[in-house]
């Protein structure tokens, strides 16, 4: 038999080093999908998985951090409350790469509060919406993701209006907002890399299909649907920071986005969007005209804003790079003399 | 001065409307009295309200020390149009008033067994303030130089209280001195001081004591006790204890060249955030506490059981105030034993401490950080309005000695050795396992943290025995939590007993005394941790009958230390003092006083 070598990423690792405990979903849910991108994405990009925490909520999204980087420390904590976990362990260790899995419930419903927050503070995280539009684990009800006037199996229609986490994130100064599908890996891949890249709140409401109880033929959050509805605004390719940027398309046909660590997303115009993802103006101008017109749904890197003009918040918080957790008493305990002078102020 | 004089032993009352800048005025009062050496302990008593309604500020004045109120407003300064009346017929006979000439003329007081001071003090400020604003607010000072007069306060230590009061501002150090001494000549020139029974004399009783407020006390504990992330949410009474531990640390963690930081604090969206920050920073290895109120912990629920469950490390400071539910958030109460102890659904049991006063909030808050970190497990610090947000007279507070307790952690060089990392194992036979720090670079470190049904490799599992092994191995670890927390302090002699903790110590100190004057003796046993030692259970064998103290409604602890001396648990009565008003001796001398001594709520 001949000898196959496992190719390796940069870090000398295998993919296998990115991979997960077996899924307990449904056979064919779009949330393995997603399971299966963030282990190529972190992969690819050379992530150390002894600094990734994953970090979920409540749900059958929130069960995924299981099946992704076992070399990493997942927490899934409680129903809508990761964003708070996550960004106290991220300041706890900035050094840590933060990703949260999180479902429409757990952040639009129950967790709406701690999302909103997490993206005014500019926690440093990727948040990825594993976004179906129902609540599985508790078997179909609807989601406030839900569009209005969808129905399910048993013909319950949602009367509703629906909840877009983007036009949210994007409204309250989030700096990295992008919607994608389960089903664009390629797509999905370059966002996570470059979600991984920028510092401060990456935004990812990635459509992923619940083949149980939401994929009838015309469900907007289903796969048929979307194969057929899907308006990709871009291909897009992350670029790290060690390799060169080609652009290969001519003049004006393709965007590179710089980031601060030196990478770069590269943004290949496709024929029916003029997307640029650095402006703001165009970035409501692609969630409005999805609201205007259900009758697709945009995909991309909707909008980017560098961190350097929106520190993240271990930033904001003047943090250096040893973390919290490592701290010890010579460095945290005032001297004797200065606690002296502090009690002082008490006679 | 008469045979009637009293001396360093009376309780000066300010009645004043909230937001009237009065609070300087009576910090002047209250510090120039313990810097003449004679012990207060001072009471402010204020609305739930930023401007207008009542309030009254207490300093009692006690050579003998007493910290719990004493239920007496034996000179007070009535300033409050709204309460005069009420003020008037407060004072206890052979009392003084001084009341603002604007409000009350000394014939219509109508009281001829008290001494009637009317003193005009806006008029006295005017020359000071022209704006009213301003002149209200010196109006204040008037009081303050009039009332030093009036109690014989030193001039020079009441001038270096006005400057520290308002030190670095020169011209305002100025004006208020200006004021004060026009109250002082005012005094001197108007009234007749010989007909006020009450003097300060100078002692030395207070050398090298401090005065602060428990919040500011568990502020220090936390920066001392290396506290490194802080996530809150303003409530009353608490706000102030994150704010003193975020102003320490700008002056302490921020290194000067380069303006890093060496803490973290999130002034959070609510109190389901500021526990999941903390959880969230426990986890990743910082020592991390939130504080907070009755309403925050009930918010805290769900993640106080998921701390607990999941074994992270995390620390709540609880300043409790008056329940349920809105409840009165201004006033104190001692009713959060029961939902900290048993916090969030499912079987939960928390360790709690129980200070009592400053100094002990200050170690208390330390220890916390310590057995949070231990235990990996949730610890409360219960504490109370009373204690957080008044002035307290305390033993200056000493250098931590130890290292921090970091617990079992493993690090890299650790995971060599050992064979294998199970996270929720119990492998040194107390129940507590042994857990990793995100960011170790070890193939054995990593694991995966659930609220969900976990193994002993915290591996998901439904599995009933599986389950079982870990949920009776945290009940195990926190049982244990008694070899590490603070023992019950334990006195006196008497088939009587007295259980009790917090600020409720501090009055049944002075009732033990009283009531031993009056024949009876007792024992006392004051409680400063939950789960309750096996002594709190033998203290209740070895009295005939035990009384719990506390201020609460429904006897909260009394129902734990029945459960604890389940044989013995119909000797366990109940004292309860739950208004609202810190708590005066009186309630227990009511209930021991012969006659007296059946339980005053079964």
């Amino acid at each position: 038999m001949p000898e196959t070598k496992t190719p390796v990423n940069r870090a000398g690792l295998s993919l296998d080093d990115y991979r997960g405990g077996k899924s307990t979903l449904c056979l064919g849910c779009g949330h393995d999908q997603i399971t299966r991108w963030i282990i190529q994405a972190t992969y690819e990009s050379g992530v150390d998985p002894y600094n990734v925490a994953k970090t979920s909520g409540i749900g059958c999204s929130s069960k995924t951090p299981a099946y992704f980087v076992s070399k990493g420390w997942g927490i899934n904590s409680c129903h809508g409350r990761m964003p708070s976990v996550a960004t106290g362990a991220s300041l706890a260790n900035r050094n840590l790469v933060v990703i949260g899995v999180s479902g429409d419930g757990d952040t639009a419903s129950i967790g709406m509060g701690q999302f909103v927050h997490a993206v005014r503070r500019n926690t440093d995280m990727v948040y990825i919406v594993e976004n179906n539009g129902v609540y599985g684990l508790t078997k179909g009800q609807f989601s406030a993701t839900s569009d209005k006037g969808a129905h399910v199996k048993s013909g319950e229609v949602n009367e509703y209006e629906n909840i877009d986490l983007g036009q949210l994130a994007l409204d309250l100064g989030c700096g990295f907002v992008a919607r994608s599908f389960s089903g664009d890996g390629r797509q999905m891949v370059g966002l996570i890399r470059a979600a991984i890249a920028h510092r401060g709140f990456a935004l990812i409401d990635a459509i992923s299909p619940c083949v149980t109880f939401n994929n009838l033929a015309d469900s907007t959050k289903g796969f048929a649907w979307l194969r057929e509805h899907n308006l990709t605004l871009h291909e897009l390719g992350f670029v790290p920071p060690y390799e060169a940027v080609t652009v290969d398309q001519p003049e004006g046909k393709a965007i590179s986005v710089d980031m601060p660590d030196g990478s770069h997303i590269l943004l290949h115009k496709l024929a029916d969007a003029e997307h640029d993802p650095r402006s703001r103006k165009a970035a409501e101008a692609i969630l409005a005209k999805d609201r205007a017109d259900p009758g697709h749904v945009y995909t991309g890197l909707i909008y980017y804003r560098a961190s350097t003009e929106s520190p993240g918040l271990p930033d904001i918080m003047h943090l250096g790079e040893k973390s919290l957790a490592s701290l010890n008493e010579s460095e945290l305990r005032p001297t004797r003399e200065a606690f002296a002078a502090l009690l002082a102020g008490y006679h | 001065m008469t045979d009637n004089t009293v001396v360093n032993d009376f309780t000066l009352a300010v009645a004043t409307v909230n937001g009237s800048g009065s609070a300087s005025s009576n910090t002047i009062l209250a510090k120039t009295i313990f810097r003449m050496g004679v012990p207060v302990a001072a009471k402010n008593l204020f609305p739930s309200n930023i401007a207008g309604l009542p309030t009254w500020y207490l300093v009692r004045v006690t050579e003998k020390g007493w910290k719990c109120a004493s239920g007496r407003r034996d000179f007070t300064v009535a300033f409050n149009e709204a309460t005069v009346e009420q003020d008037i017929r407060d004072v206890p006979p052979g009392g003084v008033l001084l009341v603002d000439e604007e409000l009350f003329t000394a014939d219509k007081v109508g009281r001829d067994d008290i001494t009637v001071y009317c003193v005009p003090m806006a008029a006295i400020a005017k020359p000071f303030g022209p704006d009213p604003r301003l002149r209200k607010l010196l109006a204040n000072m008037v009081y303050v130089g009039v009332v030093a007069e009036l109690l014989g306060l030193d001039a020079e230590v009441l001038k270096q209280a006005v400057h520290d009061q308002f030190a670095g501002k020169e011209k305002v150090v100025k004006l208020n001195l200006d004021v004060v001494m026009a109250g002082v000549t005012h005094a001197r020139e108007k009234l007749d001081k010989a007909r006020c029974p009450f003097r300060v004399q100078r002692r030395n009783l207070t050398a090298g004591k401090m005065l602060i407020e428990g919040n500011a006390a568990a502020a220090l504990g936390a920066l001392m006790g290396g506290a490194t992330f802080c996530a809150w949410y303003p409530i009353t009474p608490s706000s102030s204890l994150c704010e003193s531990f975020i102003e320490l640390c700008k002056k302490h963690r921020v290194d000067k060249a380069t303006g890093e930081a060496r803490f973290a604090q999130v002034q959070a969206e609510d109190e389901l955030a500021s526990i999941g920050l903390v959880i969230g920073a426990g986890w990743a290895g910082a020592r991390a506490f939130t504080s907070t109120a009755g309403p925050g912990i009930s918010l805290m629920g769900e993640l106080g059981g998921f701390a607990y469950y999941a074994e992270i490390p995390a620390v709540i400071v609880d300043v409790q105030r008056v329940g349920p539910s809105t409840g009165m958030p201004t006033r104190n109460q001692q009713s959060d034993v029961k939902s900290c102890y048993r916090l969030s659904h499912g079987d939960t049991e928390h360790v709690v401490l129980m200070p009592s006063g400053p100094e002990e909030i200050y170690e208390h808050t330390q220890l916390a950080l310590d057995l949070a970190e231990r235990l990996q497990t949730l610890v409360f610090v219960l504490t109370e309005l009373d204690m957080g947000m008044n002035i307290w007279m305390s033993q200056p507070f000493k250098y931590p000695e130890r290292p921090f307790d970091r617990g079992k952690v493993l690090d890299k060089e650790a995971l060599k050795q050992v064979a294998e990392f199970a996270r929720y194992k119990d492998v040194d036979g107390d129940g507590i396992p042994y857990r990793t720090v995100p960011g170790t670079h070890h193939p054995k470190a990593p694991y995966f943290t659930r609220g969900s049904g976990h193994t002993e490799s915290a591996g998901y599992t439904e599995d009933e025995a599986e389950y079982k092994t870990v949920l009776d191995r945290i009940k195990k670890k926190i049982a244990g939590s008694v070899k590490l927390t603070p023992r019950p302090v334990i006195d006196g002699e008497g088939d009587i007993g007295l259980i009790h903790f917090g600020s409720t110590a501090f009055a049944v100190e002075e009732a033990r005394e009283i009531l031993g004057k009056q024949g009876l003796r007792t024992r006392s046993c004051r409680v400063r941790a939950l789960p309750l030692h096996d002594e709190v259970a033998d203290f209740v064998r070895s009295c005939r009958t035990v009384y719990v103290v506390e201020q609460n409604r429904d006897g909260q602890l009394a129902d734990i230390v029945r459960l604890k001396a389940l044989d013995a648990a119909t000797k366990v009565r109940s004292i309860l003092d739950y208004g609202g008003l810190p708590m005066p001796a009186t309630p227990v001398v009511e209930a021991l006083s012969v006659g007296q001594r059946e339980p005053v709520h079964a």
